[in-house]
């Protein structure tokens, strides 16, 4: 099963399914000549792809939306916002190559403020699955549901075998009193390995993978808040506006906080190349942040929850 | 066209005109540009277009959106004189325990799709008419532009892929008055020469005078004018038709009468002097 098995299925055994791409046919090459006038290809056009998709909706379709993340719902933000946002329509977005994923195209192509924009919607629900697998696991669930949706798109392959999926649940892999890594989207696999290198250390590590930005976890996030001397989160995303700020905003509305080491991007793109490189050169690999999460238990050695860390990642 | 049916939509055409007045008060309209498109929407609805308030949920019925929404008092004061909406109800304008404001709201019957932000709405009308060609369905989707709508790149955007993907039951209707917010077109974004543009989109154009019922009639009903291409329909129109003291005025735009000001508007409609206006005029809204 693939991305484009899972869409092709879907549409074949539900006629509401209409195929929508602004000109990215990576993950659905083959669909056209099995879905027929259900595959719309409106050319490099996303304003005009997101205000069909919201006239379709309105007569009862469900539009699945392919574009590279930028293009998809900056370029169209507004037709976003205004068509699918104010009429509460169940379009659902397929975001390409969101975050770190746009490696050597440079910051035209960074979606890396996809979340904070996405959820600022009303009514907009957010996923970004960790891997392949994880992402077969939560589309089925996300495309059934009444509601407009953002997806991060993501093929990369699997570490670990996923938790089959529910809307607004995280995946707790591991549960530890020393330090707790929050993770979405690609960065999953870089997290599980900086928590085996943490564990070869002796530590105790949590590890949650978040899927469901909103409506988020909040049980799960304050759990982990409470029984973690740390938290750590890790997103391809500007510091302002995702899973940074949303840990923020539970804690804020819940009374509480915690020491937080945030792995994100500071009011800064990131330097383009390779995937390999990007991560390296960012400081996102396993090792880097293991490295990182290591140096900050030893200084904070113990001490009871203070003002969070704003400097890390630079 | 039988002198019986014109009478009928001018005098329908007054009615219409006269809530547009009315609702240009307490807070004000858009009056001008909706005086303008409401010989076109009174002719859509009389008989030309295959809606009614029962049929909404009509698979086979047709579609009529207002992408330049400002103009909705045109279309609220058809929807009382249809009968779809108590004439009460006008007075909620402005009030926000009722839907009723400076642009549509789907809540009021009637009303297909929200507008206020221009050029979406040909996009959301494509997609109508895609859903109703994927039924297989005869479908009629109309699409109202302004003029000054047309500066925004995403109409052009939306023709372009209407006509490869040749929707012959797509039709965008332009009310050419002429004017936006605060100027004539030609003396902005000119947009002349209008019909080899919406030709060399791949469109079949008409150009017609927009208060003319018997051209919109005759025009209308030859729909679609092609086969394998989306419509367009140039209606020239005027800003502030039938109400010769704000008629073309570009300090006109938004108007908030005073309550002696409508009365004698009123008049004026029907043929009396011109009024003498004091209200303040160029409201930015």
């Amino acid at each position: 099963m693939n991305y484009q098995e899972l869409i092709k299925q879907t549409a074949l055994a539900d006629d509401r399914f209409v195929v929508m791409t602004a000109e990215n046919r990576a993950v659905i090459r083959d669909l056209p000549a099995v879905l027929g006038h259900r595959f719309i290809d409106t050319g490099i056009t996303e304003q005009t792809m997101i205000g069909m998709a919201a006239g379709l909706a309105l007569r009862g379709r469900i539009p699945v939306c392919h574009a590279l993340a930028t293009f998809l719902i900056y370029r169209a933000y507004e037709f976003v916002r205004t068509d699918v946002g104010i009429a509460h329509l169940p379009v659902k977005l397929s975001s390409w190559i969101a975050g770190f994923l746009s490696d050597g195209n440079g910051p035209t192509h960074q979606a890396i403020e996809d979340v904070a924009l996405m959820r600022g919607i009303p009514g907009m629900t957010v996923f970004c699955p960790a891997d392949e697998q994880d992402m077969l696991a939560m589309l089925p669930e996300i495309w059934a549901s009444p509601h407009p949706a953002y997806v991060r798109l993501n093929i990369r392959p699997s570490v670990i075998k996923h938790e089959p999926f529910k809307t607004g649940k995280a995946e707790t892999i591991s549960e530890g009193k020393d330090v707790t890594l929050l993770v979405y989207g690609m960065l999953f696999e870089q997290a599980f390995k900086a928590k085996e290198i943490l564990e070869e250390q002796g530590l105790e590590v949590g590890l949650v993978n978040l899927r469901s930005l909103k409506p988020v976890d909040e049980e799960t996030i304050l759990k982990v808040a409470a029984n973690s001397k740390l938290l750590v989160t890790i997103e391809d995303h500007f510091l302002t506006g995702g899973l940074y700020s949303i840990i923020a905003e539970i804690f804020l509305k819940n009374r509480t906080t915690a020491n937080v080491l945030p792995f994100a991007l500071n009011e800064r793109w990131f330097r383009p190349g390779l995937l390999s490189e990007v991560l390296n050169y960012e400081g996102f690999t396993g090792p880097q942040i293991a490295a990182k999460i290591s140096a900050t238990l030893k200084e904070q050695n113990g001490v009871a929850a203070k003002p969070a860390l704003l400097t890390a990642n630079n | 066209m039988t002198a019986n049916k014109l009478k009928e939509l001018k005098d329908r055409a007054l009615k219409v005109r006269e809530h547009i007045i009315r609702l240009s008060t307490d807070g004000g309209s858009f009056t001008g540009a909706s005086l303008s498109c409401a010989d076109l929407i009174v002719f859509l609805y009389s008989g030309f277009l295959n809606i009614s308030k029962e049929k909404l949920n009509d698979p086979d019925r047709d579609f009529l959106l207002l992408s330049k929404g400002h103009d909705v008092p045109a279309l609220y004061g058809m929807f009382v004189e249809l009968g779809w909406m108590e004439k009460s109800r006008l007075d909620n304008h402005l009030k926000a325990s009722d839907h009723i404001y400076w642009h549509p709201n789907r809540n009021i019957p009637g009303i297909e799709f929200h507008s206020g932000s221009l050029g979406h709405l040909p996009a959301v009308s494509l997609g109508i008419a895609m859903d109703c060609r994927i039924r297989g369905g005869q479908n009629r989707v109309i699409v109202i532009t302004g003029d000054g709508e047309l500066d925004e790149g995403s109409v052009w955007e939306t023709l372009h892929v209407a006509s490869a993907y040749k929707m012959n039951n797509f039709t965008l209707v332009v009310d050419r008055n002429h004017f936006q917010a605060n100027m004539r077109t030609e003396d902005l974004i000119p947009l002349e020469p209008l019909e080899d543009k919406f030709k060399a989109f791949g469109c079949e154009v008409r150009r017609i005078n927009g208060h003319d019922f018997e051209q919109l009639e005759e025009t209308f009903f030859q729909l679609p004018f092609s086969n394998h291409k989306p419509s367009v329909i140039i209606a020239d129109t005027m800003r502030g038709k039938g109400l010769p003291s704000i008629q073309e005025r570009a300090d006109r735009w938004f108007c908030n009468f005073t309550n002696d000001e409508v009365d004698s508007l009123l008049k004026e409609l029907h043929g009396e002097n011109e009024t003498i206006l004091t209200s303040e005029t160029l409201i930015v809204r």
